[in-house]
């Protein structure tokens, strides 16, 4: 399947039954595949007037209890980061996905990192988090899409899986597991009093400090919750590595290729991937990189992740950076280059 | 003679076109001209444009459509593709994945020598929309319906990436003949990836040209 197929059939199997969005190179085909077969399994698609409309219309499927999905690239993300922190101050949960292109403006529609820091720090105002995961094949796309509806209920917050062109336009085989989807008590949802209760509201708006203030902390304790129990992480040849090559995504793929090239050139190389951007998994990166000299990260942007990963070692190590943006996607022969580089000097 | 290569998305459309005509060079040894012209204005991704290098090195010409010359961010055509059939003995035609992708194509087929068409169907049965041969007719159909015009050939390109094997491309027999009756095609085309030890009738070894980045 395409990558952006495969997020659709497994956000369908995960039990999503509303999905709004509005077109926009390279995720089109998300909204595409939803359209087809949504109404088939007694769902809603609907192509909204334009992004920001879209993600109002999550807020209020969410609001009513049902799991739902908004899909978009990079500037359409943008547009949506109003109503992202909107859904957040509600403790509603949904599950945002970003192909990423080029930026910024309308950039490119070639394959990009430059989300990062929007997809980790800045999706919305006031102090909000979304759960962020960072696939980087097909089949994982198809995982990840059931965690981060289940994590987001459990948690009630959003989730974003951020991708990117290349993974999303990318025809790999998939297997979805013949598993059915979790279900959640919803008690806050939206869906009428009966006359047996008082209403549920969902809304962002506390003009009282100290009654905003609390809501703030207590969201605060279940982001600390989820930093505890949620990080993910993949380690590759990390035990002996003297050189921990860190990259997300398709660039970890890359990655992978360079870090074996290097191997056969006797350089002790392995590769980090996080699969959670955030919470970022800081304790397997201190125990990836327990025997490195030096790390490296690398990405297609100018440089991001690199802040998470040195906050994570608490930038006891040097940490290099290679980067290639604007749509340029790195070459394992450009990644091992930078492997030698390092080997050579030492640290 | 003209090839026009249709069938939907992921189907290795790319990949089987690029293939035919690296062939066709070969086979013509300098003797006739081979071109290819990209006609997919709906994705901008994984397209013959891509493989430019390697093809023009074998010798075959890339005409491309243009997507850097707009603010728009979908690939526009810059050629005409009745004037290219003249130009060349030998013009390869890859079309966009969906009966949108199509459309294109119906724009030129009334200025095409009809005489000179072989229109290649090409599928794969594990893609979604495309597992049975109903559901590949439906989908040719669709096309077929824009273009206004048949498709007479039937490309069984049945694979799974990497993971491709002689059993892969087997159990899809029983859906591409199936399929070839709904076209009224007596021969079906199937390829089968370099390396794999699996001799059908008319198969067509084809070299993986479409790759990924690692």
């Amino acid at each position: 399947m395409k990558g952006n197929e495969a997020l659709a059939e497994a956000a369908i199997r995960a039990g999503c039954k509303c999905f709004f969005g509005y077109p926009i190179t390279p995720q089109t085909e998300v909204a595409a595949y939803f359209a087809k077969k949504l109404p088939k399994v007694g769902g809603t698609f609907l192509q909204a007037e334009s992004e920001i409309a879209a993600i109002n219309m999550v807020y209020g499927a969410a609001s009513a209890g049902v799991r739902t999905m908004t899909s978009s690239s990079s500037p359409g993300i943008s547009l949506k980061t109003e109503g992202i922190s909107y859904i957040c101050g509600a403790d509603l949960p949904c599950v945002i996905i970003n192909v990423q292109r080029g930026g910024p403006g309308l950039g490119g529609i070639q394959p990009s990192q430059a989300d990062y820091f929007q997809a980790t720090r800045a999706l919305g105002h006031g102090d909000s988090r979304v759960i962020v995961f960072a696939p980087s094949s097909v089949q994982e796309m198809v995982n990840v899409v059931n965690k981060a509806f289940n994590l987001a209920d459990s948690y009630r917050m959003p989730a974003m899986i951020l991708a990117d062109g290349l993974l999303g336009q990318m025809m790999e085989p998939v297997e979805f597991p013949e598993t059915e989807a979790e279900t959640f008590e919803k008690p806050w949802a939206t869906v009428g009093h009966g006359g047996v209760r008082e209403h549920n509201i969902a809304n962002s708006l506390y003009l009282k400090p100290d009654v905003l203030e609390k809501s703030i902390l207590d969201r605060q304790k279940r982001y600390e919750d989820i930093e505890d129990k949620h990080t993910e992480a993949d380690c590759y040849l990390t035990d002996d590595a003297e050189i921990v090559v860190c990259a997300y995504g398709a660039t970890a793929r890359i990655c992978k290729s360079a870090v074996n090239a290097a191997r056969a050139k006797g350089i002790k190389a392995g590769l980090f991937r996080p699969v959670t951007l955030w919470p970022y998994p800081k304790k397997e990166l201190i125990k990836a990189s327990e025997n490195a000299k030096s790390l490296l990260t690398v990405e297609m942007s100018t440089g991001q992740m690199i802040e998470d990963v040195k906050l994570s070692i608490d930038c006891k190590k040097p940490v290099h950076f290679y980067g290639r943006t604007g749509g340029i996607i790195p070459t394992p022969a450009e990644v091992t280059a930078e492997i030698e580089k390092i080997a050579k000097e030492g640290v | 003679m003209v090839f026009i290569i249709i069938g939907h998305y992921g189907s290795g459309k790319t990949n089987f076109a690029c293939n035919i005509a690296e062939k066709l060079v070969e086979k013509y040894a300098g003797g006739e001209t081979v071109a290819i012209a990209d006609l997919d204005i709906v994705n901008p991704y994984f397209r013959t444009a891509d493989y430019t290098a390697e093809l023009e090195a074998a010798g075959v010409k890339v005409i491309a459509s243009n997507f850097q010359t707009s603010t728009l961010d979908i690939p526009s055509l810059t050629f005409d593709l009745a004037a290219l059939s003249g130009e060349y003995d030998n013009l390869i035609i890859d079309v966009g994945g969906d009966d949108e992708g199509a459309k294109v194509l119906g724009r030129y087929m009334n200025a095409l020598d009809k005489g000179k068409i072989s229109i290649l169907y090409v599928v794969n049965f594990r893609r979604y929309l495309t597992r049975t041969a109903e559901d590949a007719l439906e989908i040719l159909r669709e096309m077929e319906a824009v273009t206004g015009v048949k498709a007479n050939n039937l490309v069984n390109n049945t694979n799974l990436a990497e993971e491709t094997t002689a059993e892969v491309i087997a159990e899809s027999t029983a859906e591409a003949d199936k399929l070839a009756g709904f076209m009224d095609v007596k021969n079906i085309i199937t390829v089968v990836p370099e390396g794999i030890d699996y001799k059908p009738l008319n198969a067509f070894t084809a070299k993986i040209i479409v790759n990924k980045p690692w």
